[in-house]
């Protein structure tokens, strides 16, 4: 299966932004109090509201948060879960530890009794 | 970056493929290398499932049972929700060898695009307005100052 270009670079940008600190807080915070303005972020972190709205701005760019109009005007911005499920299809495969998992079936084999009578028969030379 | 898709493995096993192939389908099998509980009813489109002393589950869908050569099944991706239609495929295939038998264990699917329902969530975040919306809120958090 051909790996489409898009997937690379949206897991590439998840990880580019978790990369940097300031942005790694930003999605952090939006992640554990959900949808907030600029000025919100900049009361709960330690970064300008300059910077934040920089941040945010190359966070939206690259698909992670998405702006939506909240009361008032604010624009209140959302993280975007879809990007971050490509990332974890991407730790998924790193994770999976199929080397262990035979390791536990070697010893599972090794381990388990032979319980079927007509190899007993077979192995007579086996003590 | 190189994303992989597919994940192959094999290994020597010092037993004959009627055990292995134990090992892999039934409950008691499973249920003591693989997870620490096991269910599975061993038919093409039959359930299987795995959980652990941890609270972690993994259910299957049988794929393909052909004894005692290959077995498939597909499962969802560890992290994903479960409601994600996101899978990937497993098969066992394993040959009789002098000394018992070679396992091999390909995992495919780890780079599959999202469902249209989520490439929309992609393809909707147009670059031109998200940049130009950050301005905006930049412009309106100076003056609010």
């Amino acid at each position: 299966m051909p790996t489409p270009p898009d997937i690379e670079a949206v897991a590439e940008a998840v990880f580019t932004a978790l990369a940097d600190p300031s942005r790694r807080g930003i999605l952090a915070a939006l992640a554990a109090g959900g949808p907030a303005t600029a000025t919100d972020l900049a009361t709960r972190l330690p970064i300008t509201r300059q910077g934040i709205a920089k941040h945010l701005a190359l966070l939206a760019d690259a698909g992670l948060v998405a702006p939506e109009a909240g009361a008032g005007r604010r624009v209140h911005y959302r993280l975007q879960s879809a990007p971050m499920h490509v990332a974890q299809q991407f730790l998924a495969a790193l994770a999976r530890d199929w080397d262990r998992q035979f390791d536990a079936l070697q010893t599972h084999l090794d381990a388990a009794p032979v319980d079927q009578p007509a190899r007993r028969n077979d192995g007579t030379s086996e003590s | 970056m190189g994303f992989p898709d597919r994940i192959e493995r094999t290994v020597e096993i010092g037993h004959p493929p009627a055990r292995v192939w134990a090992a892999l389908t039934t409950a008691e099998g499973l249920g003591t290398w693989f997870g620490h509980a096991a269910t599975i009813d061993l038919r093409p489109g039959g359930a299987a499932s795995m959980t652990w002393t941890s609270g972690d589950k993994a259910s299957m869908r049988i794929e393909r049972v052909e004894e005692p050569t290959v077995f498939g099944f597909t499962w969802g991706i560890y992290g994903l929700p479960d409601d994600d239609p996101r899978r990937t495929y497993v098969e066992f295939t394993l040959e009789p060898t002098d000394t018992g038998t070679r396992l091999t264990v390909v995992e495919s699917g780890f780079a599959q695009l999202p469902e249209d329902g989520f490439r929309k969530a992609f393809d909707g975040n147009t670059e031109g307005w998200a940049s130009e919306l950050g301005e905006l809120v930049e412009y309106l958090d100076a003056n609010a100052a």
